[in-house]
Formats: C-alpha cells, sequence, structure tokens
C-alpha cells in the first residue's frame, strides 16, 4: 500500500513542504512514486533519496598539530546514510591535521568505505614562530 | 603627532559583508583598507562549519568557512590593504585640511577620521573619503532575557558553544537544555549532539518556531531532539556549575502558566534568543536607526542619511543567508567607491524616496530609494506573522498628491514566514520623480478571495 509523507526539503533554504508517495519496495524497503510541492529539481531528488535512502552530509572540524588554529572545519563530499551519521562523526575523533592544507584538500578517502571523502573546508598553515605559546594549548 | 594613514574607502569589518565590499570597493577602482578586530578575515563564517552557505551565490553547498575562503582568496589576490587585530575606537568627521581647503569644493563633506589601536602600529589615524559599517551583529545575552535564579558556569550564547566548539575544540558541558529556536540554536543542537553531547531539547517561548524549517528538520527531526513551543526557561539553578533549569508553558502574551514548572536536569543552558545589529560606531556618527530593523536607515546602496557613510550586512539588518549580506556588501563598496571618487565634489545623491512597510511586514530594507542611484534597487523584506495559504506582496509608487502613481512591482508567494527573508527587485526608473513613497503591501490570499 502506497503511502504519503510529508517533510520539509532540506536542499535549500526555501524549505518546500514535500509530500511523496512511498510505497514498499518488497525488500524491506520503500520505493518513491511522486514527489509533490517541490519548487526545483533538487527538492524531487531530496524527496525521492529521502525515501529510498536518507542522506547528509556531515561537517565538523579535526583536531590539528603544528597549525596556526586549533581546529580544521571538514565536510564530507556527499551524504552518508543518516542512521551511520553518529558514527562518521566518530570516526573523525581520533584524527589531526597536519598543515599546510588547502581548503578542499581531501583528509580521508572514501570515510568509513560510505563512498564519500572528507574534506578540508578551510586553509590550515602552520604555526609562526612568534606565536608559538602565544594561545593557551588547551588541547594538548 | 599621531601617524596618519590616507585610503579612499574604509572598511570596517572582515566578515562576509565587509569582504565583498572590500572587494567591489577594490574592483571599482578605490584604494581600500579592510580594518577587521580579529587576527584573520571571514567574521562569524569561521566557526560556521555547517554547509548550505553559497547556494544563492556559487550554486554549491559551501560551509561557512569555505564560503569566506573564497572572498578571502579574491580580496588576497587584489592585494586589498587589511589591517588585522586592529581596533576602532573612534571616528569622527573632518573637514578638508587648511591646505586643501583652497581646492575643495563648496560642499565638500569632508573626511573621516578613524582612530585605531593594534599591537604593531600602537595608536595610530586612518583617513578616508567614504566609510563602509561591516561590523555584523551581537547576539542576545541573559541579561537582555528575563530569567530567574542564578548565573553559575554553563550559562552561555549559542555563538559562544559554537566558538568554543568549532574554534578552541571546547565542548561546553554534557547535558544542554537550548532557550530558542533561532538558527543558530538549532544549529548547535546538531552540533553538540553529534560532538557526543546530551541535547534535552529546545524550548521556545513563541507559538511558532524562529529558525528556518530546513533546520528544524535537519537539526532536530533528525536526531529526535524534541521542540517545545510556548515553553520557557523561568529559572536557572546552580552555584558554581548549572545543575538544572525550570519550564514553564507561557500563554499568548508569553506569561507563565503557573502550575506548568518542571525541573530539567542540564549542566549547560544555551540561548539562541535572538540577533542585534552592531551600531555603536553608527550612532556615534549620528545615524538614525531604524527601531523595526534595529540598524541605520539606508538607500538601495546601503548610504546612510550621513553622505558618505555605508552600511552592509548584518549591521544593516540580521540577515538569514550570507549570500545576500554579500550582495549588500557588494553594493555598498560599490558605491562608497565612487562616492571616494567624486573627492568632495557636489553630492551626485538624488532626493531620497522613503520605502513605506505597510501591514503585515516585520521590517523592509532600504529604508529609503535614491533617485539619483539609476537601475535597479534590491528590497529586503519579512513578514511579522506566518501566512500558510500564500500572500500577494505590491510595491507602488506614491504621488505627492497621496494617491499611488505607479507599480513598481507585484508578487505571488505560496507561503511567507517571518524567519525567511525575502529579496524582490524594483526597477528606480519606474519610480516618479516627485514621488511621495514607495509603498509596500502585503495582502493575505483569504483577504483576496473576500
Amino acid at each position: 500500500m502506497a503511502e504519503t509523507r510529508k517533510f520539509v526539503c532540506i536542499a535549500c533554504p526555501r524549505g518546500c513542504p514535500l509530500e511523496v508517495d512511498a510505497e514498499p519496495d518488497g525488500k524491506g524497503g520503500f520505493a518513491a512514486l511522486a514527489v509533490r510541492g517541490n519548487a526545483c529539481r533538487r527538492g524531487e531528488d531530496y524527496g525521492r533519496a529521502e525515501i529510498v535512502d536518507p542522506r547528509r552530509s556531515l561537517t565538523s572540524t579535526l583536531r590539528t598539530e603544528g597549525a596556526a588554529e586549533r581546529r580544521l572545519p571538514v565536510r564530507t563530499t556527499g551524504g552518508v546514510p543518516l542512521g551511520r551519521l553518529v558514527e562518521a562523526a566518530r570516526a573523525l575523533d581520533g584524527l589531526v591535521a597536519r598543515p599546510p592544507l588547502k581548503c578542499g584538500d581531501v583528509i580521508v578517502n572514501n570515510l568509513l568505505g560510505l563512498g564519500v571523502d572528507l574534506v578540508a573546508t578551510d586553509d590550515l598553515s602552520a604555526a609562526a614562530a612568534a606565536d608559538q605559546g602565544r594561545k593557551p594549548a588547551w588541547n594538548n | 603627532m599621531i601617524p596618519r594613514e590616507r585610503r579612499d574607502v574604509v572598511v570596517l569589518g572582515g566578515g562576509p559583508a565587509g569582504l565583498a565590499a572590500a572587494l567591489a570597493a577594490s574592483e571599482s577602482g578605490s584604494d581600500v583598507l579592510v580594518v577587521e578586530r580579529e587576527e584573520r578575515l571571514g567574521g562569524i563564517l569561521k566557526q560556521c562549519v555547517h554547509d548550505g552557505f553559497g547556494l544563492v551565490r556559487f550554486g554549491e553547498q559551501l560551509a561557512g568557512p569555505e564560503y569566506a575562503r573564497r572572498y578571502i582568496d579574491l580580496v588576497e589576490g587584489r592585494r586589498v590593504a587589511v589591517s588585522l587585530e586592529t581596533f576602532v575606537h573612534s571616528v569622527r568627521r573632518e573637514a578638508p585640511a587648511a591646505a586643501r581647503r583652497a581646492a575643495a569644493a563648496d560642499g565638500d563633506p569632508g573626511f573621516f577620521v578613524l582612530t585605531c589601536v593594534n599591537r604593531d602600529r600602537g595608536v595610530f589615524e586612518l583617513e578616508a573619503r567614504a566609510l563602509v559599517l561591516a561590523t555584523g551583529c551581537r547576539e542576545r545575552t541573559d541579561r537582555q532575557v528575563f530569567i530567574h535564579g542564578d548565573r553559575p558556569a554553563g550559562v552561555l550564547t549559542a555563538g559562544l558553544a559554537q566558538h568554543l566548539v568549532n574554534i578552541e575544540g571546547l565542548l561546553p558541558g554534557r547535558r544542554a537544555v537550548i532557550l530558542g529556536s533561532g538558527d543558530i540554536g538549532l544549529i548547535m543542537a546538531r552540533r553538540l549532539t553529534l560532538e557526543g553531547m546530551e541535547v534535552e531539547g529546545v524550548y521556545e517561548l513563541k507559538s511558532e518556531p524562529s529558525g528556518l524549517s530546513r533546520n528544524l528538520r535537519q537539526c532536530l527531526e533528525d536526531f529526535g531532539i524534541p521542540l517545545h513551543l510556548s515553553t520557557t526557561v523561568v529559572e536557572v539553578h546552580g552555584k558554581r556549575r548549572v545543575e538544572a533549569v525550570t519550564v514553564a508553558a507561557v500563554d499568548q502574551r508569553g506569561q507563565v502558566l503557573p502550575g506548568t514548572e518542571r525541573r530539567v536536569a542540564c549542566d549547560t543552558l544555551v540561548l539562541s534568543v535572538g540577533l542585534i545589529p552592531e551600531n555603536e560606531i553608527a550612532e556615534s556618527l549620528g545615524l538614525s536607526l531604524d527601531p523595526a530593523t534595529k540598524g541605520p536607515r539606508v538607500d538601495q546602496a546601503g548610504e546612510s542619511q550621513a553622505e558618505g557613510v555605508f552600511v552592509c550586512g548584518n549591521a544593516l539588518h540580521v540577515n538569514d543567508l550570507a549570500d545576500y549580506v554579500s550582495e549588500s556588501g557588494e553594493a555598498a563598496g560599490r558605491a562608497a567607491a565612487a562616492f571616494a571618487a567624486r573627492n568632495g565634489a557636489p553630492a551626485a545623491r538624488g532626493r531620497l524616496v522613503p520605502v513605506k512597510a505597510g501591514p503585515g511586514f516585520l521590517y523592509a530594507v532600504p529604508q529609503f530609494v535614491d533617485r539619483g542611484r539609476p537601475g535597479k534597487a534590491v528590497l529586503y523584506f519579512r513578514s511579522n506573522a506566518t501566512l500558510r495559504e500564500g500572500a500577494r506582496f505590491a510595491a507602488r509608487a506614491i504621488g505627492p498628491d497621496g494617491a499611488p502613481a505607479a507599480t513598481l512591482l507585484e508578487k505571488r508567494y505560496a507561503a511567507l514566514r517571518p524567519p525567511e527573508m525575502e529579496r524582490v527587485e524594483i526597477d528606480v526608473a519606474l519610480v516618479p520623480v516627485d514621488a511621495a513613497a514607495v509603498s509596500l503591501e502585503l495582502e493575505r490570499k483569504e483577504g483576496l478571495r473576500g
């Protein structure tokens, strides 16, 4: 039996209210039949994906060593399955970023085998000698 | 004698508004200097590590630092001068110096002189023909919302929590209650959860959430974090550290409903209770502020009623998209460069036609349309209530007799919500030279049928 699911589109800040007809695919999951309420193609894609395989990009920060900043912001290059988002966040806990890095540099290839890479979302430069000891070292 | 440096345009603030303003002014041929208080450029975007920035500008979902980086690279590529870790102490207007006065045109508004201080140069002055205020906004704090009880460690604003987690790498506690459903609060609910904190719930005094719908979904629903509407924190408990808060339901006027109080154990109270444009310098220059936006009144290029002072980004009004902050920065930067290039020649400024937002608007920016600036004018507005059934927007020029003289724009909206800012464009040429006002109207769809 098809059912209609209602949720807000997260593809852009506009936040269209979507209605998606979903039907069991016979394999324990769901198939999306029709998407309504979307203002663009991204909404259609998101509406379908949300039924079949909901994913979210993961954004976080990494610990750094020898860098001008204490944290390096990072994100995944694509969606992580929603059910594994927390697991993916935990997988970053032990990582250390070392300068120099440029915004967009790949930090981890194929994170947890999920088919997405982890990339830097800012440059990371080495700590200037004069700055050593200037900042309290909370982490170390 | 205090050393003085001369520039065409000085931009205060190196966040998204200031960077876009500096870039646009530089591209227009101005000699620009950006003054930034912190140790690197990027403003608040440095700590906004979540994605969703740049969809309008770049057609991509960028993280905050990534969005800032695009502008920083452009600004550095043009070798725009930047003065980091520099604090502006005061700003004053100065008449053209005696030596230059003979050559100065009548009505020359003179220069702005900024008294600044930094580690390398000590106290120094900057002289500029035009000033761009891109100073962003401030969070409302626990002092600006009424909560009984103690103020132990563990009461912090959402922006401070964001700074601690994303810049310093520190987790502020173990179990948090979030007061206020603004976007930063929602984003921090997710961020703290992903970093291993427990977020007990988000409490909102109003009957509707303040943040974007998408953030309710991806920051709360995804993680099963409850949102309690018409509920607020009435008391904080704890001596050295927060131990609990008391929450209670409120009526439509925000009055606590007796008997609904409930004690919630937590060690952290995160406040996401609103942002206010930062306007200390604007006020010191005598700029008049709009009580609705809490920012200066400006024309479509961001020029305030004080000639040569331009305002953009969150200093003007609190935006929900960085993309629009950049857009307003560009407009201000370009206009500031043009102002500086006149070098004191009589103002080319046209008549300022007031923009009057009618019932149904929370606010509209700009507050004036300068007839002397040809081309399109971008208007931003917010409705003051959720209009789920849709609405019709109209912008009309009002003639000197008070009657509508021209329709500038009509537009239908499927729905309007106060947290979601809308952007429209009008053609300034359509505003009659003698217009008394530009009137903005908002009609509910139900009203249209009747």
